[in-house]
């Protein structure tokens, strides 16, 4: 599925957070979001998945859902958002329970999401006794059970370690290698960026517009071997160009008023 | 030149450590009787003003045997029971209103704000003039008592639901009734049951003072009267009744906790 957004624009109170986005995120690829914090990038994507209305602007999907989809646009939390006083398995069947579902069907579908995440011996288990990348399993697992047509990730692994984080990305790739689900994936991290996104989007401070669009034209397969290292430098580099003097005007600014977070 | 000496770090944290000592929790209880106990052998204190502890006892046994005791504290728990019960689920109602929607909050909040700090015994002769001298006076003054606390409660704890669990909910397409049953309430659960401890208490507090001002029944009016016959023996075997109605049911509301919060 295609997610289409024309002109969005929004504002927290009298402080403009984004200006004049447009962007098409095409059936199948990874599109990173990046920018300087204050850019508006979880607001973008926070519009993107309807949890915001726009002041201006509208967002709007192309395309069929697959098969089995219950929740076309879903959501993965930087701060995994699990219910403490569920454990693994009920956590993962909270996006079904409101539907009306064969009994087996929805029993299939929680253990087939727990075990491609790795989860299935701590499906009893509560979030409380798992540790920051487990939680985020358990994040994913509740994203795919659903089968969703258009992945939200906003910053998953910025709570996490970076072992913690290299790991998750890597068996994430390998779930959506096979479903190619469309994804839209916000992070202040340029090689998380540059391992994950077909295209990245860069954003520039308050209030944000896209600055460039720039296609990472190395094969995923690819982006670890040393032979294309130079490659990866030369865009990251050039990320980093972009983002320097924007993420040191922002860092400079005073924090915003009670009402603007991220 | 040679090198310093090495002088050892002097060790600066240790202390400020919460450590059970389940041994002096008992003889701190045990060594109050005894002392009781020791005062009255001595003569020191008067029987007829504080009767030793085994003459409470006695009294106690006495009471449990012709059946007095059962009589009068099945009155106070009947009366603890629907009071306790009616304030809890109408307060628990109402708290969450107040916690979820904006507009009951506006309006809920002054009242329960205004209502709260009277004392509910102050209006228990309206009450009576409302219901009558029986039961139900005595009932809504318990329920009165506990309602409050138990909206503010329940409203504290759906505020302390985190935004981002809400939003989550949301973001899965869950319909507004199961966003409430599945994520406000379970998350408001804690500090609703922290409410419960304070709410029984009151119910016991006021079912004590509702018996006294007009009962003939029930552990207050036992008391009131054993007071007015000056058997204190009695007077403070009724009391000691007390203390363990109110242990039991903070007793009750651990065990809830225990069962409900094991996620914590």
């Amino acid at each position: 599925m295609e997610l289409l957004v024309e002109g969005v624009s929004h504002a927290y109170g009298a402080l403009p957070v984004l200006e004049g986005i447009d962007l098409a995120v095409r059936p199948g690829e990874i599109l990173s979001l990046i920018g300087p914090s204050g850019s508006g990038k979880s607001t973008l994507l926070g519009i993107m998945g309807g949890l915001l209305r726009p002041y201006a602007g509208r967002v709007s999907t192309r395309g069929r859902p697959p098969a089995g989809c219950l929740n076309p646009l879903t959501y993965v939390f930087q701060d995994f958002a699990l219910l403490p006083w569920r454990s693994v398995a009920g956590n993962v069947s909270l996006a079904l329970d409101h539907h009306r579902l064969p009994a087996g069907e929805r029993r299939e579908r929680v253990a087939d999401a727990l075990a491609r995440m790795g989860l299935a011996d701590f499906a009893a288990a509560f979030p409380r006794q798992l540790s920051g990348g487990m939680r985020q399993r358990v994040g994913i697992a509740r994203a795919l059970v659903v089968r969703p047509a258009v992945l939200l990730l906003d910053e998953p692994l910025s709570a996490l370690d970076a072992q913690t984080r290299d790991l998750l990305t890597e068996e994430f790739l390998a779930i959506w290698q096979r479903e190619r689900t469309t994804a839209v994936h916000v992070t202040h991290n340029l090689g998380e960026a540059l391992r994950l996104a077909d295209r990245i989007a860069v954003l520039s401070r308050r209030p944000g517009r896209v600055r460039e669009i720039l296609p990472v034209d190395v094969p995923r397969e690819e982006r670890s071997a040393a032979a294309r290292a130079g490659r990866i430098a030369e865009l990251h580099a050039h990320l980093w160009a972009l983002l320097r003097d924007e993420a040191r005007a922002a860092d400079l600014e005073l924090a915003e008023p009670a009402r603007g977070g991220r | 030149m040679s090198a310093p000496e090495a002088r050892p770090v002097p060790f600066r944290g240790g202390g400020f450590v919460r450590r059970p000592r389940r041994l002096v929790s008992l003889s701190a209880l045990f060594g109050l009787v005894l002392a009781w106990q020791a005062a009255s052998w001595s003569g020191l204190a008067n029987p007829l003003f504080l009767p030793a502890p085994a003459m409470v006892a006695a009294a106690l046994w006495e009471l449990a045997r012709s059946g007095a005791l059962a009589q009068h504290l099945l009155a106070s728990l009947g009366r603890v029971a629907g009071g306790w019960l009616i304030g809890t689920g109408l307060g628990l109602a109402a708290g969450l209103a107040v916690g979820i929607f904006a507009t009951a909050r506006a309006a809920g909040m002054p009242l329960v704000s205004a209502l709260f700090p009277i004392p509910k015994i102050a209006v228990l002769p309206l009450f009576i003039l409302w219901f009558g001298i029986g039961e139900p006076s005595k009932v809504a003054t318990i329920a009165a008592g506990v309602f409050f606390p138990t909206v503010i409660a329940a409203a504290g704890g759906v505020d302390a639901v985190p935004r981002s669990l809400v939003r989550m909910g949301q973001s899965f397409g869950l319909p507004a009734w199961a966003i409430v049953w599945r994520i406000v309430v379970p998350g408001a659960l804690p500090s609703v049951l922290a409410g419960f401890r304070i709410t029984v208490a009151i119910a016991v507090i006021l079912v004590v003072a509702a018996e006294m001002i007009g009962a003939d029944t029930g552990l207050g009016a036992f008391v009131l009267m054993a007071g007015n016959l000056m058997r204190t023996d009695q007077l403070l075997a009724g009391v000691v009744v007390l203390s363990l109605v109110g242990l039991s049911a903070a007793g009750l509301v651990s065990l809830a906790e225990r069962l409900l919060l094991r996620w914590r």
